[in-house]
């Protein structure tokens, strides 16, 4: 078999029996970075020394026995808003350009720790507020399947090198959509847990009640492996949860016989392209092939989620990025006059369009006269949506969805109307505000040859659930047909 | 006749927290250390770093909201308070407005009018910030961040306070109960205790409240009490010239003794206060309310009382010597050692307060070693020292705690008592003095002292006046 073809699971068994080395790893998908990055720009640093560096620290420990995780040796990246130690960590934005941490953040720790190696930081929408990762102060990265489309966002890189085989696997963070929502346009699965299964410890934050880290991967089963290499409970994050257990994988049985699968009739509306429509509805098909009990059912308040997600996310960013004001590190404008002068030139210049509209958004919900009608109107919103989905778990074990109303937009498409995209975070919003669990797995193409993506959704901590259903999906429909880039890396 | 006016004040003080760490981090809240040493991305506001509740600020908040009478509540959170400044590493302070830790408490104090109690409306737990540094050569300003996350709690009083002497009595009280907590040294002058003094005039028997002002940078008692007389009059004078108060926070200068303006209330700034997402609420349970309150110590009443009963000694120094947790603690090392609670209660009720207010310092500052004072205490008891001796022996172990027993060996201070030595000395006097024998014989019982002074002076001091006193009954009857 050749590299190009193998799981993550696969390559790291073939390392851990010596037939493959974790150099000869790294030097496969660095040779396809530097094939395919002109094309698709995924990556805003490619640490390519100290990915052979750790290759060797990795395969030492493979040789003496101490590491035998089931992803040791496995070539990852990381998106650009998990601080790395030593490593430039940007957040796509000019405002942290030069910005290199001084700690490493949870999340990639675990990663390392199960013997992955990262090969660089992934590209994304300026502080993960994007649909597209147009938003990027270091370009935009393009679609692998077709390079006139975006790759979805935030997480657009992390999704667009795991399709082109740059990588075997990626971190993302998912504060509305920001996994679900790229792997869905690039063909690849990806998970956002529930909220506190990862630690936040080093994430910069965005949404700090919202915000995920998870997964992506080409498969079910190297993304669910992934999950559980990274899920911990990490007491430097007050909101880490300690779980009953970490065990995902038991989940990966294929068994859905008797499973409650809700499909809400409020996701398949006007707004849902009718192409995605098909395919997410024949995935559903397919399950109930599989055994699964599928029935449609009113889910109730959709149109309230994206008000609510925008004004408790962008209240949230308003405070969370103060503390980029040119004082400790990143930009500072180069000339001012005084105080106030620096920290407003500073911040205009390094921060783009989309992140000052949102700061803005959010300083003017919790502004004095506006908190009750905006942010508290929104809290008790999101308690109301969280209850509509609680009503859901009695009857359904998961819930199949869309992850977005469409595949991937043209470049350059989106941006002129912010209101519209905002709203093709529908399908993925509720899950982020009620903490929830959620998947999406390639569930087919459209006529343009874009991939589509079933999103699966189950109650908080129990990804069991949602893993079950996708795994049996990903059986019942079969091998799909690879991303060109990938195959034209090897 | 002239306006009557009465002065409305309310309080709100910050009380440094005595944790060993910072607030939200594992950093050491030690003093001093080289700038930026005692940090971490935490306390400096480093991308992607979290706060965790240190729970030892929690303990003491509790506690002291629990001796301040206030009701806890069982459901708290924590809210950012926005706004941009070079000390505030993430430009938000981790605060609590909207379910603060305290509520509704009060303290009862004690001034030359009488008692009275003052409410409290909320305590609340916050992070303190950096400090910066200015630069005047080369124009620059600096930063140091070993200060930010050091815990506080900010204790908000209603405006139940009329005069300065309410106002020092209510924060001398506030300290002694936090003091005696072990929750902080509340040192005005260090800034472990800082009061912010809220203060409105209105006329006798006005309902409605004046336009207040806030006053900040109160260093010590003193300039408090002073900023209160210096805004009263200021005031009142705006009123009886027509002119309206405005409401805006003054910084009070100590060494102009007077204040100017900050910045008035238009500019105050929006905070855009909102639930901190990154703290989970915390929630009071039965049983840590219950460990708290069997943890709190023995406080002043209950001492009082005690020593009272337990010692023996009058309830007036019972009082006294339990006005600083320091010294009650003190006074108890003392009397484990020789079980003389009256003469160690009259040392420190004396002469230790005495030589404190002389030399302006803290009543919890005993510079002195519990075993010195007790041998000195028995040195004078064996009449091994006379009292006018022992009086300058205890102001060198106050300055520099020199063991009394080898200070007396080396500066021979022994009394006098030998009667044939005195007995010599006694004749001289009476010879050289027929006046004032004539005197006391003469009925002038008085006329004796002048005697006892004159072999006071002949023997240096020593001389046992028990001694002296009894010779010179024989002698002269």
């Amino acid at each position: 078999m050749e590299l190009t073809d193998m799981t993550a699971l696969e390559l790291s068994e073939k390392i851990r029996g010596r037939e493959i080395s974790v150099k000869d790893a790294v030097t496969h998908c660095l040779a396809n970075i530097e094939k395919s990055e002109d094309k698709i720009n995924a990556f805003i640093t490619i640490d390519k020394e100290g990915a052979l560096k750790e290759a060797e620290r990795v395969q030492e420990a493979i040789d003496d026995g101490s590491l035998t995780g089931l992803l040791a040796g496995v070539p990852v990246a990381v998106k650009d808003n998990m601080c790395t130690e030593g490593i430039k960590t940007t957040c796509a934005s000019a405002i942290l350009e030069n910005f290199v941490p001084q700690y490493t953040s949870e999340a990639v720790l675990n990663l390392k720790k199960a013997g992955c190696v990262i090969l660089g930081k992934t590209n994304m929408d300026e502080f993960a507020m994007g649909s597209t990762t147009e938003t990027s102060h270091f370009g935009v990265t393009k679609n692998p399947w077709n390079t006139d489309h975006v790759p979805g966002g935030s997480s657009g890189g992390s999704a667009a090198c795991v399709a082109a085989g740059e990588v075997f696997m990626a971190l993302g963070s998912d504060t509305g959509g920001s996994i679900r929502q790229p792997a869905s346009f690039c063909g690849v699965t990806g998970i956002k847990p529930t909220y506190g299964t990862v630690s936040r410890y080093g994430l910069i934050a965005y949404g700090s009640s919202l915000d995920q880290i998870g997964p992506l991967a080409n498969n079910v089963s190297d993304a669910v492996h992934m999950l559980q290499a990274i899920a911990s409970h990490d007491i430097k994050d007050s909101t880490s949860v300690k779980r009953d257990n970490y065990d995902f994988i038991s989940a990966l049985n294929g068994d859905v016989k008797g499973l409650r699968v809700g499909i809400p009739k409020d996701y398949f509306t006007d707004g849902l392209d009718s192409e995605v429509k098909q395919s997410v509805l024949d995935a559903a098909e397919k399950l109930k092939e599989q055994g699964a009990e599928v029935s449609e059912f009113d889910l109730s308040l959709t149109e309230y989620a994206i008000p609510a997600y925008y004004v408790i996310a962008c209240a949230e960013a308003s405070s969370n990025l103060a503390r980029f004001d040119g004082v400790k590190y990143g930009h500072r404008a180069a000339e001012y006059e005084g105080l106030h002068n620096m920290y407003k030139k500073t911040r205009s210049e390094g921060f783009g369009a989309e992140v000052k509209r949102r700061i803005m958004l959010g300083s003017f919900v919790l502004s004095s006269g506006y908190y009750d009608a905006y942010y508290l109107k929104a809290l008790r919103t999101k308690a109301l949506i969280k209850k509509a989905f609680d009503r859901a778990f009695e009857s359904y074990d998961v819930i199949l969805a869309p992850a977005a109303p469409t595949t991937a937009m043209k470049l350059g498409e989106s941006l002129s109307d912010p209101i519209q995209m905002y709203l093709g975070d529908i399908y993925t919003i509720s899950v982020n505000l009620c903490g929830l669990p959620g998947m999406s797995v390639p569930c087919g193409k459209d006529s343009k040859g874009l991939p589509i993506g079933v999103q699966f959704i189950s109650d908080i901590f129990r990804e069991d659930n949602m893993i079950k259903a996708g795994y049996a999906y990903e059986r019942a429909r079969g091998e799909i047909e690879a991303c060109p880039m990938r195959k034209a890396g090897e | 006749m002239a306006k009557q006016y009465e002065t409305v004040i309310g309080l709100e003080v910050h009380v440094e927290l005595a944790t060993k760490t910072k607030i939200f981090c594992g950093c050491t809240t030690l003093f001093g250390g080289a700038p930026n040493t005692h940090t971490c991305p935490v306390c400096t506001g480093m991308p992607g770093s979290l706060p965790v509740l240190n729970k030892q600020v929690l303990d003491y908040a509790v506690a002291v909201g629990l001796a301040l009478n206030c009701d806890i509540t069982r459901y708290s959170k924590f809210d950012r308070k926005n706004y941009f400044y070079p000390d505030n590493p993430q430009d938000y302070q981790i605060s609590q407005l909207y379910l603060p830790i305290c509520r509704n408490g009060s303290v009862e104090i004690e001034t030359g009018s009488g008692k009275k109690n003052v409410r409290i409306h909320e305590i609340h737990m916050e992070e303190d910030a950096g400090k910066l540094v200015h630069d005047e050569w080369t124009d620059t300003s600096l930063v140091d961040f070993n200060r930010s996350g050091v815990p506080l709690i900010e204790i908000v009083s209603e405006p139940d306070m009329r005069t300065a002497d309410e106002v020092i009595a209510y924060l001398e009280k506030l300290r002694m109960t936090i003091q005696y907590l072990g929750a902080s040294d509340c040192k005005l002058n260090e800034g472990s205790m800082r009061a912010d003094v809220n203060l409105s005039v209105r006329e006798v028997g006005a309902e409605a409240f004046g336009t207040r002002t806030e006053m900040k940078n109160l260093n010590s008692f003193k300039a408090i009490a002073h900023a209160i007389e210096g805004e009263r009059a200021r005031q009142i004078e705006l009123i009886e010239e027509g002119k309206a108060v405005i409401q805006e926070t003054r910084r009070w200068d100590d060494n102009k003794e007077s204040s100017h303006s900050m910045r008035s209330k238009e500019d105050a700034q929006d905070y855009r206060y909102f639930p901190e997402p990154d703290l989970t609420p915390i929630v009071i349970s039965d049983e840590y309310l219950e460990k708290i309150k069997s943890a709190q110590p023995e406080m002043q009443p209950q001492k009082i009382e005690r020593y009272v009963s337990q010692y023996g000694i009058p309830k007036y120094d019972a009082s006294i010597i339990t006005g600083t947790k320091r010294m009650a603690d003190f006074f108890e090392e003392v009397t484990a050692i020789n079980n003389k609670p009256k003469k160690a209660a009259n040392w420190l009720m004396t002469e230790t307060l005495r030589l404190q207010k002389e030399k302006s310092m803290d009543a919890d500052e005993i510079p002195f070693s519990a075993k010195n004072l007790a041998s000195l205490i028995d040195l004078a008891d064996e009449g091994t020292v006379n009292n006018t001796v022992a009086k300058e022996i205890f102001e060198k172990i106050f300055e520099e705690d020199v063991d009394p027993v080898s200070y007396v060996e080396e500066h021979g201070l022994k009394s006098v008592s030998d009667e044939g030595e005195l007995s010599a000395i006694l004749d001289e006097v009476i010879a050289n003095n027929p006046q004032a024998v004539e005197d006391y014989r003469g009925g002038k019982k008085k006329a004796i002292g002048a005697l006892v002074g004159q072999v006071m002076k002949a023997t240096g001091g020593k001389a046992n006046p028990a001694v002296i006193n009894k010779l010179l009954m024989e002698k002269l009857n």
